[in-house]
């Protein structure tokens, strides 16, 4: 069953074309991993899957709710599908445990004890356990960014977004988030991933798109696609990357 | 030159009223002043283009003619207008609101604005709705900002009691206008009632300074 299906979608900023007539289908347990240059909408595309854009053309599912559908339903669909941000915005006058602990407080109506009963067990699942009642601007980007993907999951959601999560990270610090990202994969959730990570890409990715121009240019088997020589475009990119 | 600095004591008691009169009209104000701009900040922020523009217009208006010409007009060109008679004083409170709320509001939505885009967006994608994004995330880190701005305001606007003098209220200033005009002491008075705002501003200032420690800018 698809989680997330794209039904002609476009995005447009004033004349702009942004996203041009996209279509998608999504299945739970896929790991997407999405790539192009800048500008060729992927982060776009990501944003208007729990509506911090909103798509000015065709129809957006989210576990079978549209994000047309008004605020209350578009606010299910954010409680479905958690972001993280490539500056990580963690909320800075709260320790790590209370961000972890904020969404479940806030959205969930859970009691303070609560939240932060389950908060500490997800900061021990990303590692940082021990650095619970430190505030964001003691920590490093790496843990900064591992705290952030726990506020996501507190809220349990079905699908998590990823936006550039380590494009703001020195290169020492990129890896610790990303096994917890692979960690979260092996678990079987669906997670849909704007990074220039090829590596990721490669070895957790269950699915490479290429966009260009608003399209989708490639679609399809990391593996595959990254050892064809199908798409000039793409080597060209590729050559680019690293 | 003969200063008679013992005129400050026998006249301290009808100065110290008229300080009361000043600490009141400002506080007063300041309070409704801080309901007026943060409301009309608000409109500035986030409003419809109604709510921005009417709020841009009283503004503005305010912010763009001098407080004695708005007491003025309050005072003496509204009963003519509207048939709307007020006393001094109510002139007065209500002239301390609209122009500390002109100002406030603008420090407001300056404040809202200089919170980073990324974390409002943070909050949205945690399912929360609009309004609890302001309550907990935006607006808790936008007041520590506000502090300091807001600080100047304060001393601003209690200094600008003085200029009430114009329609006969029995603040600080006018009242040691009244004792001057009986005695002649300008020297003992004028620098009596200097002190005195010294004092009241140095207040406001060694408590905001105190606020603000305590209070960690993000």
């Amino acid at each position: 069953m698809s989680i997330i299906e794209f039904k002609n979608v476009s995005k447009h900023f004033g004349a702009l074309k942004v996203l041009d007539e996209v279509d998608l289908n999504i299945d739970q347990g896929e790991v997407v991993v999405l790539i192009g240059p800048s500008g060729s909408g992927k982060s776009t595309l990501l944003r208007c899957i729990n509506g911090l854009e909103m798509i000015t053309g065709g129809d957006l599912l989210v576990d079978e709710i549209s994000v047309l559908a008004g605020y209350a339903k578009l606010r299910e669909i954010r409680q479905e599908a958690g972001m993280v941000f490539q500056q990580f915005n963690l909320f800075p006058q709260l320790t790590a445990l209370d961000n972890v602990a904020f969404g479940p407080k806030h959205v969930r109506g859970q009691s303070t004890r609560e939240a932060r009963a389950q908060a500490l067990a997800l900061l021990d699942k990303v590692g940082l356990k021990d650095r619970a009642d430190h505030f964001p601007n003691e920590l490093s980007g790496g843990q900064q960014q591992r705290v952030a993907i726990a506020r996501a999951l507190a809220v349990k959601p079905k699908v998590m977004l990823f936006d550039e999560p380590t494009s703001a990270l020195d290169p020492e610090l990129k890896q610790e988030v990303l096994n917890v990202m692979r960690d979260l994969a092996e678990e079987g959730m669906t997670m849909v991933v704007v990074t220039h990570e090829m590596s990721f890409a490669k070895q957790v990715g269950s699915r490479l798109i290429f966009m260009e121009n608003g399209k989708i240019a490639v679609d399809g088997h990391p593996q595959e696609i990254l050892s064809s020589d199908s798409n000039p475009r793409l080597k060209d990119f590729l050559r680019h990357v690293h | 030159m003969n200063t008679d600095w013992s005129v400050i004591a026998t006249f301290m008691p009808q100065l110290l009223n008229g300080a009361k009169m000043t600490l009141f009209i400002t506080l007063v104000g300041l309070v409704g002043g801080m309901v007026v701009g943060g409301i009309a900040g608000l409109m500035r922020t986030y409003g419809n283009w109604l709510l921005n523009y009417t709020a841009m217009i009283y503004i503005e208006v305010i912010r763009g003619t001098p407080i004695v010409v708005q007491v003025m007009f309050l005072y003496f060109a509204l009963p003519v207008l509207a048939s709307i008679r007020i006393d001094p004083l109510t002139a007065a409170m209500i002239a301390i609101i609209i122009n500390a709320g002109a100002y406030i509001a603008e420090i407001v939505r300056g404040s809202l604005q200089s919170i980073s885009r990324g974390l409002a967006e943070a909050g949205l994608a945690l399912g929360l709705p609009r309004w609890k994004v302001l309550v907990h995330i935006v607006g808790p880190l936008a007041f520590r900002r506000l502090i300091p701005p807001l600080g100047n305001q304060f001393i601003i606007s209690l200094k600008d009691t003085s200029l009430f003098i114009v329609i006969g209220v029995s603040e600080l200033t006018r009242t040691g206008q009244e004792i001057m005009a009986a005695n002649f002491r300008a020297v003992e008075i004028w620098s009596a009632i200097a002190v005195m705002y010294l004092i009241m501003t140095g207040t406001l200032t060694l408590m905001l300074r105190y606020i603000e420690r305590r209070m960690k800018i993000l």
